[in-house]
C-alpha cells in the first residue's frame, strides 16, 4: 500500500531508507560523519552509525548484518585508495552488489575516476550540502524487496 | 500488510520466503539479514517465512537488556557478548533505538560499542528503528527475535531503546529481563515504585567503578529482593529480582551477570515461565490481530460512503478517509469518535459491539 496516500494510521508509513555510515581506518575526525548521520536522521533516513577506525571486514559485515541500502563512507586520513576498493570489492565477495557506496571526506579530484572504477557511486568533498547527499542517496539506491 | 514503498513484489529474482527460509537456516547470513529486513517492513514475504519458521523456534533464551538513557546498556550487552564469546556461545543481538517523531529518520548508534565483534561469525547484531511504537521495542522486535530463535541462536540479546519508568514491553517480549541501572538515580522511594522495576528478573547497577554504586545497589536490594512479603494466593507474586553490581566498560561484574541470566534460564524453563510465553504468545496474536484490522480499515480509504449505523441520520454519509469527510467530522467535533470507530467497524464487520452496547 506504499504510495497510497495519507496513511491513516501512524507507523504504517513507507519504509525509511538505511544507511550505515562508517570511519574506515585510522584517522580519528568523525565530527562531519556524525553531523551528516543526524543531518540524515533528519531526511528521514534510518542511519547506523559504526563509529571510528572499522577495517574493511568490519564495515562489510555490519553492512551486511543491518541489510543496509548505502553504504557511506568517511575518510580524511589519506588512505582511501587502499581502504575503499577493499570495501567494495569485500561487498562483491558477499553478493551485495545491490548496495550504493558512496564516500565523502578530503579525497583529491584525481583520484576519483579510480575510485569510480572500483564501485563508489559518489564522492562529496568539503562544502556538500546535506540535501545533495539526501537527494543523491534517493535517487540511486537501487530498490530492493 | 503494507507493501514495501521501493521496489515491487514482482522484482525480478526476488527471493521468495521458502528459498530464503532455506538459506538462513543452512546458515547463509545474508539471507537472514533479508529475512530481517521483511519482518521489520512486514512485507508479505515476511509472513510467509515467520509461518514457517515459528515451529522451529521456542529453544533460545531471549534476553530483553532495558533501562534510562546512558545507563550503559549497549556496553553492557557487548561485554556480555565478550563474556558468552569466551564460552564460545554464539549470540544474536537485536538494538532498539528510537526513530523521530518528525521526520521517521533514526540514528542506530547501539552498534558503536559492539563493533569489536562486527567480524566474529557467532555474532549478529540487527539495529532497528522504533518506527513510532512505543513501549521501548519495535513492532518487528519479538517477530525478529523468533528469527534468530529458528535459525539456531541459543541466546537472543534484547536491546530496548532508552526507557524511563513504565516502558515495560521487553517483560513479555523476553524470557529474561535485566534492568540496568546507573549510581544515583534514586532512593529507596524510587526502588518501590511501580513499573519498570517490577517487571526485572535480574537488576543491574552499572558504572560499578562510580561513587555510590554499591550504595544504590543495597537500597535496590533491601526494597526489592530482601523486603518481606506475604504469599497470597491467587495473586501474582512480586519478582525477586537479583541484584548486581557491573562496570561494563572494564568487564567486571559481567561474569556473574551471565551467570545470573543462566540462572534464571532454568526458572523459566519450568512453569515458572509458562506465564510469561502465554503472555508473549498473546502480544504477537494481539500486534497481528491489529495489523489485519489497520490493513482492513486502509481497504477502506477511498470507499464510496459508509452506511448509517451508529451515526445519527442527521449526518450525511461521510467517508472513511484521511482527508475526507468522517475524520474531517470529528476533527471539526460535528460527530464524536466513538460514532466514527462504530462506522469503520460497522463497515468491516457488519455490527460493532461498542454501539450494540451503547444502544442497551
Amino acid at each position: 500500500m506504499g504510495g497510497c496516500g495519507a496513511a491513516i494510521i501512524p507507523g504504517m508509513t513507507d519504509r525509511p531508507l538505511k544507511v550505515l555510515i562508517a570511519k574506515p581506518g585510522l584517522d580519528g575526525h568523525d565530527r562531519g560523519a556524525k553531523v551528516l548521520a543526524r543531518g540524515l536522521r533528519d531526511e528521514g533516513f534510518e542511519v547506523v552509525y559504526t563509529g571510528l577506525r572499522q577495517t574493511p571486514e568490519m564495515i562489510v559485515t555490519a553492512a551486511l548484518q543491518e541489510d543496509v541500502d548505502v553504504v557511506g563512507l568517511s575518510i580524511l586520513s589519506g588512505a582511501h585508495m587502499t581502504l575503499l576498493p577493499r570495501i567494495c570489492s569485500l561487498l562483491h565477495e558477499r553478493g551485495m552488489d545491490d548496495v550504493l557506496v558512496a564516500a565523502g571526506g578530503i579525497i583529491p579530484d584525481e583520484d576519483v575516476p579510480a575510485l569510480k572504477e572500483a564501485g563508489v557511486a559518489a564522492i562529496f568533498g568539503p562544502g556538500t550540502t546535506i540535501a545533495q547527499v539526501a537527494d543523491f542517496l534517493r535517487a540511486n539506491a537501487r530498490p530492493r524487496e | 500488510m503494507p507493501t514495501p514503498a521501493r521496489g515491487s513484489s514482482t522484482t525480478p529474482g526476488a527471493p521468495d520466503a521458502e528459498a530464503l527460509c532455506d538459506a538462513a537456516l543452512a546458515g547463509d547470513r545474508r539471507a537472514l539479514a533479508r529475512l530481517l529486513t521483511a519482518v521489520e517492513n512486514r512485507t508479505p514475504l515476511a509472513e510467509m517465512a515467520l509461518r514457517r519458521l515459528y515451529p522451529l523456534a521456542g529453544r533460545a533464551q531471549l534476553v530483553g537488556v532495558t533501562g534510562p538513557p546512558g545507563a550503559g546498556k549497549s556496553t553492557l550487552v557487548a561485554a556480555l557478548i565478550a563474556e558468552l564469546r569466551r564460552a564460545g556461545r554464539p549470540v544474536a543481538v537485536v538494538a532498539v533505538d528510537p526513530s523521530s517523531p518528525i521526520t521517521g529518520g533514526a540514528v542506530l548508534g547501539d552498534r558503536v560499542r559492539m563493533q569489536a565483534y562486527a567480524a566474529d561469525d557467532g555474532v549478529f547484531i540487527r539495529s532497528m528503528a522504533s518506527r513510532g511504537h512505543s513501549g521501548g521495542l519495535s513492532a518487528a522486535t519479538t517477530a525478529a527475535a523468533a528469527v534468530f530463535d529458528a535459525v539456531g541462536f541459543d541466546i537472543v540479546l534484547i536491546e530496548t531503546v532508552g526507557t524511563g519508568q513504565s516502558e515495560v514491553e521487553v517483560a513479555a517480549a523476553a524470557d529474561t529481563t535485566v534492568v540496568v541501572e546507573a549510581p544515583e538515580m534514586g532512593d529507596e522511594v524510587q526502588a518501590i515504585k511501580a513499573g519498570l522495576l517490577e517487571v526485572a528478573d535480574v537488576i543491574v547497577v552499572n558504572k560499578g567503578d562510580r561513587p555510590g554504586a554499591h550504595r544504590t545497589a543495597g537500597q535496590l536490594h533491601a526494597m526489592l529482593a530482601d523486603a518481606p512479603r506475604d504469599a497470597r494466593p491467587g495473586r501474582p507474586s512480586p519478582k525477586r529480582p537479583e541484584v548486581l553490581v557491573t562496570t561494563a566498560a572494564t568487564g567486571e561484574g559481567v561474569a556473574e551477570l551471565l551467570a545470573a541470566i543462566d540462572r534464571h534460564r532454568s526458572t523459566v524453563r519450568g512453569s515458572d515461565g509458562e506465564t510469561s510465553r502465554l503472555k508473549r504468545a498473546e502480544a504477537q496474536v494481539w500486534a497481528v490481530l491489529v495489523d489485519r484490522l489497520h490493513a482492513r480499515v486502509r481497504a477502506l480509504e477511498g470507499a464510496e460512503e459508509v452506511p448509517a449505523a451508529g451515526l445519527s441520520a442527521a449526518i450525511p454519509s461521510p467517508r472513511v478517509s484521511a482527508a475526507g469527510g468522517l475524520l474531517r467530522s470529528v476533527a471539526s467535533h460535528e460527530i464524536d469518535p466513538y460514532a466514527a470507530a462504530d462506522a469503520i467497524l460497522a463497515r468491516l464487520v457488519g455490527d460493532a459491539p461498542g454501539s450494540r452496547e451503547a444502544r442497551k
